[in-house]
């Protein structure tokens, strides 16, 4: 299994290169530069090409990238020309929001959505199942912002029962309690809304899983047995019908650590999702490419992740 | 009940829901099992053999299907029975063997697992006895490492291992009457040999009645002690296995007989039975059901309301047109010149 | 004179492991069988569940790449051909599958699924198509209104038949049966195997029948190939294989085969014991120590037995 892991590490070192080739290129492509929106009118041009020389932007892109490429092996990223800091350490600050972000939505989604699928699965038909489909449906049509802004105008505006936006009060001193608890409450809300427009996907897939479960010959067979029915559901129906939500728990992990764009832009949370429009909006080169790569090799460890968990759920699945 | 009777169905109608009308797949089935017996009951797809099957044991869609008449078995009537008190009978007293070995395990499970869930709801034994069970159950269906296999799981096994586990699960709590459904359809005939002298050798050991779900003549007449023969939810002939294959009298199985390709018959032809089985929705109710297939023996030659008749002890065959049968001579073969024109 | 000859036929599959992903073994599906083909006749390939048998018949015709060997048919080689529609050997064989439901395409109707090879070969107007059609139709004794239906609509034994139409649309030479009756019921089975025979007594058709059923096997062919792991233990005539069979591996085979009769099964059974020792007895002389099955050699002019050549002596 080791060994697996390690080749397939190795073989995202190829698929990375070309994916940095292609987003370097196409970064560069885009109309404008980092100092168009940034310099005044007035600013004399011999100033801005001055100042483009001297980032080295009129270089041919192949040198541009062997020089960002260079810089990048040695851990430096460079300078994010907005926010006028090291790439990585502004990532990095981002990252650990979007992860307790992203870890506070997955544990809500789960929360939510498997019991729900089961029961819709369970109760197949019935009124109980009729009205979890119905709910995934309706969250399944409506919008992330739509649903975010309902949100934050009913519990952060209305009932004033969460904050509508950062990430931590600023009144709190790092390290303590408070600060951590404050934290929490900060990404609560959005973390439920992201959880709930979720939930569709995994009730839809859990329930049909359990319908199929159900007429299975090994579950025939565990009735044969005599067993009380709650039995057969929960050591045969259920166990067996997780198992592919299980193996999407990679996928979604990843997904999410990329951040989600239109949750934290509503909640105004710090996160990547913000980072990347705001990188793009402002052709922050030096932060839109590390952070697609960074998106394309969590892509990638979401796909090992998925293939690990699955071969640790299923004995019929074993990596080597 | 008779003295050694273990199971006995009286006038069985299962019937299937299709669009709010029941259509009987059993259509008044009597039967009775003893012990140590093995009852086979034989038919083509379709002809009720499984619904059956899952009528005594109580393996069917509660919603979709109704079942009437009596299936007594010690002094109750299984027919008559809630889910919960099934559950008390089924693999203690009666249990089942399926046909496919793969799927009928399931893939997530420790075989060891799977063999022991019967005990733990019908015994008292503790984990360790189970445990201790188990492997002595392995052992009893021949399989030589059982402390290995026990930890294995079905993907692990080839297919005659995995049938050897399916019947471990069955006869985990000594049961008094096992339903073997085409225990041996997806196997291989040298395992198929094996699975057979298995549940003989079992079965001389446990005293269980066996029924004997299955398409195949020769395996009926490798194991059996009785057969019924069913068609469209009927039994139409029922015998001890020498009488019924020296002396086969109902149309239908004469006519299954000569369709077999035999190894020791150099006859360049097999039978064929006219028309097709005609489907549950379209069942003859009334009348010989088998007249159909057999146009050119006359009207008359059958019974207005079948009954099966005893013609001799223990021979019952329905309807009184096998006296009448024979076989239609003329096999008009087809000429197609236009193939030929090529 | 024989039609078509496969010479020393090996499929063999790659199996990947190790770090790098690499081939470190074969699994050697067929692994060096020859059989030839006459005018006429029809073939057995019997052989227990992953013996390699259907992977034969899907080398033949060309659903699997031929790792080693050939096959010649009418002087030509065709092995691993990039086929095309003009070739003959395409057209002269075609194959009949298990499962006849599967191998039809659900969304076609009748009409178009038969006459797919037909266009595919013949170059025939509207017109022929829809007689050649009805022809089929005929033959394989539908009804002509049958054209317009879809699968579904029809019963397993008449989907084979459907099938069988197709196959032999193109008027072919050799038909490659893989199980073509074992999804069926008895006396469904007797009906299209009553057809093959006819359509094969009536037009010079060969075929090679694979089944694991030593029953219809018998009924249906006139030369029989027992084969285990790739490689053929025993071939002959019909009578040689099942009145005087040499390999242990085809004596265990016949005698686990059922018998439609009650009298006398406790004998069997006791011979099908005897004969499970011989085999575990013998194992040395028919299997070398990987399990391998040893070259054939001949005993008689149409029997050849795999045995190391001690047993060719004793025979």
């Amino acid at each position: 299994m080791w060994k697996t892991i390690v080749r397939r590490f190795l073989i995202m070192i190829p698929q990375l290169f070309v994916l940095s080739v292609i987003i370097f290129v196409l970064a560069k492509f885009m109309p404008g530069d980092p100092f168009t929106g940034l310099i005044s009118p007035q600013t004399d041009p011999a100033r801005i090409a001055e100042l483009t020389e001297k980032a080295g932007l009129n270089d041919p892109w192949h040198i541009q990238y062997m020089r960002w490429i260079g810089n990048a092996f040695q851990g430096d990223l460079g300078l994010s020309y907005t926010y006028k800091r090291d790439v990585a350490d502004l990532i990095g600050e981002r990252a650990l929001n979007t992860f307790w972000l992203s870890l506070l939505s997955v544990f809500i989604l789960y929360l939510i959505a498997i019991p729900l699928g089961i029961l819709a699965g369970r109760y197949q038909n019935s009124r109980l199942d009729k009205t979890i489909v119905l709910y995934s449906f309706v969250t399944y049509a409506i919008p992330t912002f739509v649903l975010g802004l309902i949100f934050l105008f009913l519990f952060g505006y209305k009932l004033e029962w969460f904050p509508t936006s950062g990430s931590v009060d600023i009144k709190y001193e790092a390290g303590t309690l408070r600060y951590y608890w404050d934290k929490f409450y900060h990404i609560l809300l959005p973390s439920f809304t992201y959880a709930v427009l979720g939930t569709t996907g995994i009730i839809q897939y859990l329930r049909s899983e359990i319908i199929d479960a159900k007429t299975m010959d090994y579950v025939r067979t565990a009735r044969s047995k005599g067993i009380p029915m709650r039995k057969v559901y929960s050591k045969h129906i259920f166990r067996n019908s997780l198992l592919p939500i299980a193996a999407f728990l990679g996928f979604t992990i990843t997904g999410l650590l990329g951040g989600s764009i239109f949750v934290e832009t509503i909640f105004g949370y710090p996160g990547m999702g913000q980072l990347f429009v705001s990188s793009i909006s402002s052709r922050d080169y030096s932060v839109i490419t590390a952070l697609v790569m960074l998106f394309g090799f969590l892509a990638l460890l979401g796909s090992l992740l998925s293939d690990i968990i699955m071969s640790i759920v299923d004995p019929r699945i074993r990596i080597e | 009940m008779k003295g050694n009777e273990l199971l006995k169905i009286n006038n069985l109608h299962t019937g299937f829901r299709i669009k709010d009308t029941f259509y009987d797949a059993v259509d008044g089935v009597s039967l009775s099992v003893k012990k140590n017996e093995i009852l086979a009951i034989v038919g083509e797809s379709g002809c009720g053999k499984s619904t059956l099957a899952t009528s005594i044991i109580g393996l069917y869609d509660h919603n979709k299907t109704r079942v009437q008449g009596e299936i007594v078995f010690d002094n109750k009537n299984l027919a008559a029975l809630s889910e919960e008190e099934m559950n008390d009978i089924r693999g203690f007293q009666i249990s089942m063997i399926f046909q496919d070995p793969l799927s009928a395990l399931n893939p997530l499970m420790r075989i060891g697992e799977q063999i022991e869930e019967g005990l733990i709801y019908h015994t008292k034994l503790d984990k360790s006895k189970r445990d201790s069970r188990v492997l002595e159950l392995l052992q009893q269906v021949g399989i030589r490492n059982p402390e290995r296999v026990a930890r294995q799981f079905p993907h692990q096994l080839s297919g005659g291992m995995r049938q050897r586990v399916i019947i471990a699960i069955a006869i985990a709590c000594k049961p008094q009457i096992i339903i073997a459904d085409e225990p041996t359809t997806a196997l291989d005939v040298t395992i198929q040999a094996q699975i057979l002298d298995l549940l003989i050798e079992l079965q001389a050991e446990t005293e269980a009645g066996i029924i004997l779900i299955t398409h195949d003549l020769g395996v009926v007449a490798e194991v059996a002690d009785r057969v019924a023969v069913m068609y469209a939810g009927q039994i139409i002939e029922e015998a001890a296995v020498e009488e019924l294959f020296a002396n086969p009298k109902h149309p239908y199985t004469r006519s299954l007989f000569n369709s077999i390709p035999q190894m020791n018959s150099q006859s360049d032809r097999l039978n064929v039975i006219e028309g097709i089985v005609p489907s549950l929705m379209n069942l003859p109710r009334s009348g010989c059901r088998f007249s159909s297939r057999i146009p050119w023996i006359p009207g008359e030659a059958h019974e207005e309301n079948p009954a099966l008749h005893e013609i001799s002890p223990g021979h019952f065959v329905r309807c009184t047109c096998w006296k009448e049968f024979h076989f239609k001579t003329d096999k008009g073969g087809g000429t197609h010149e236009l193939y030929a024109n090529k | 004179m024989s039609f078509m000859q496969i010479n020393d036929l090996k499929v063999h599959y790659p199996v990947r492991g190790g770090f790098f992903n690499t081939v470190i073994d074969r699994v050697l599906a067929v692994d060096g069988i020859t059989m030839e083909f006459e005018r006429g006749k029809a073939y057995g390939l019997v052989g227990e569940s992953g013996c390699g048998k259907s992977t034969t018949g899907k080398a033949l015709i060309g659903l699997e790449k031929i790792t080693n060997g050939s096959i010649i048919y009418e002087g030509e080689n065709v092995t691993n051909k990039r086929r095309n529609r003009k070739s003959s050997f395409n057209r002269d064989v075609q194959m009949i599958f298990q499962d006849a439901h599967s191998s039809l395409n659900p969304r076609k109707r009748v009409k178009d699924i038969i006459a797919e090879p037909i266009r595919n070969f013949l170059n025939l107007t509207p017109k022929e198509e829809e007689r050649k059609i009805s022809e089929l139709l005929e033959i394989v004794g539908m009804p002509e209104d049958a054209k317009l239906k879809y699968p579904h609509e029809f019963s397993g034994g008449q989907k084979q038949r459907l099938g069988i139409a197709r196959a032999i649309a193109t008027n072919p030479k050799l038909i490659i049966a893989d199980e073509p009756v074992s999804a069926l019921d008895l006396s469904v089975q007797a009906q299209v195997l009553n057809f093959m025979k006819d359509i094969q007594n009536e037009f010079g058709l060969s075929y090679l029948f694979i089944s694991h059923d030593l029953g219809v096997v018998k009924h249906m062919c006139d030369h029989i190939s027992i084969m285990y792991k790739g490689r053929f233990v025993e071939t002959g005539t019909k009578h040689d294989i099942y009145t005087n069979p040499q390999h242990i591996y085809t004596k265990r085979l016949l005698s686990a085969i059922p018998e439609v009769s009650p009298a006398g099964r406790e004998n069997r059974k006791r011979e099908r014991i005897l004969v499970e020792q011989h085999y575990q007895a013998e194992h040395k002389n028919y299997f070398d120590e990987n399990e391998r099955v040893f070259d054939l050699l001949q005993v008689s002019n149409t029997h050849y037995v795999a045995a190391t050549s001690q047993v060719r002596g004793v025979l």
